[in-house]
C-alpha cells in the first residue's frame, strides 16, 4: 500500500522534506506502529520522532489518535502540536 | 446561514467583515468581533517577526467542522472566520472571528469556542523571528484547557 507522507513544522524541518511518498511493510497496521517504523529510516527521523507523545497526526486531514488504522489511508500528515490563532 | 471561512496571506479588514454581517438585517441585535494579533515580544523577548505555517485544505475542514458545531450550539446569524498565514510584522492581525445573533450572549460565546479550538485544533504553527534566530512557538497548556471546557458533550472528530 502506497500512501503519501506530509510533514509539518519542526517535523518537516528536523525530516528534510515537505512530503514523500512511502510503502510501508504489510505489519505495520497504526499510526504509532508508523512512527516507529520511519524512526528507523535514518537519523533525520529519529530526532524528529525522538518524542512519540509530542506528534500529532491526521489521516486524509482529520485528526487522528495513534492507535488509528491506517490501512486506506492516502495521505498521513505529521506535524507539532499547534500553534494558531 | 452560509458562514464565511478564509484563508489567506493578506491582511482583512475589520470593520468591512462585521458590517457584512448586518448589512440590510434587522433580526441581528448582536456582532462580536475578535481579532487576534502579532505582539512584539514572546516569553520576554522582543521579536522580529512570526511565520505562519498551515496544512491547506485540513485547515478549512477543522474550521468548518467547529463552525457547524457553533451553529448547532447557538443560535447565529452569521459567522465569519479569517485566518492569515505567512510572514507577520507586530502589530499586524493575524485572526478574525466574528459572530452575529439576534442576543449578545450567543454572539460573544460562539466567538469565544471558536477561538479555542482555532487555537488548539486547527493545524497552524507558529515561527518566532528574533535577533538570535527562528524558534517553533511551544502550544500552551493553558489553550487545551481553555478549549477542553466546551468540550461536553462535543465529540471531537477523531477517527
Amino acid at each position: 500500500m502506497s500512501v503519501t507522507l506530509r510533514y509539518f513544522a519542526w517535523v518537516r524541518e528536523r525530516i528534510g522534506k515537505t512530503d514523500e511518498t512511502i510503502e510501508p511493510p504489510a505489519d505495520v497496521t497504526t499510526i504509532a506502529q508508523l512512527v516507529a517504523w520511519l524512526k528507523d529510516r535514518g537519523e533525520e527521523y529519529a530526532y524528529a520522532f525522538e518524542n512519540p507523545k509530542v506528534i500529532r497526526a491526521a489521516v486524509d486531514r482529520a485528526h487522528v489518535t495513534p492507535d488509528t488504522a491506517i490501512a486506506g489511508a492516502r495521505e498521513i500528515a505529521f506535524f507539532p502540536p499547534m500553534t494558531g490563532g | 446561514m452560509t458562514p464565511t471561512i478564509r484563508i489567506q496571506r493578506e491582511p482583512f479588514d475589520l470593520a468591512a467583515e462585521a458590517a457584512k454581517l448586518a448589512d440590510g438585517r434587522t433580526d441581528v441585535g448582536a456582532v462580536v468581533t475578535f481579532t487576534g494579533r502579532c505582539r512584539g515580544e514572546e516569553g520576554g523577548q522582543p521579536i522580529v517577526a512570526l511565520t505562519l505555517e498551515h496544512y491547506p485544505g485540513m485547515v478549512e475542514r477543522e474550521i468548518t467542522s467547529h463552525v457547524e458545531e457553533a451553529m448547532r450550539r447557538w443560535p447565529l446569524l452569521g459567522i465569519t472566520v479569517v485566518h492569515r498565514y505567512g510572514r507577520l510584522q507586530p502589530g499586524e492581525e493575524i485572526v478574525l472571528v466574528a459572530t452575529a445573533s439576534a442576543h449578545r450572549q450567543a454572539a460573544f460565546a460562539a466567538a469565544e469556542f471558536l477561538m479555542d479550538y482555532l487555537k488548539t485544533r486547527a493545524p497552524f504553527w507558529k515561527q518566532v523571528e528574533s535577533s538570535t534566530g527562528r524558534d517553533w512557538v511551544d502550544a500552551k497548556q493553558i489553550d487545551d484547557a481553555a478549549a477542553e471546557r466546551w468540550r461536553f458533550p462535543y465529540q471531537e472528530t477523531e477517527k
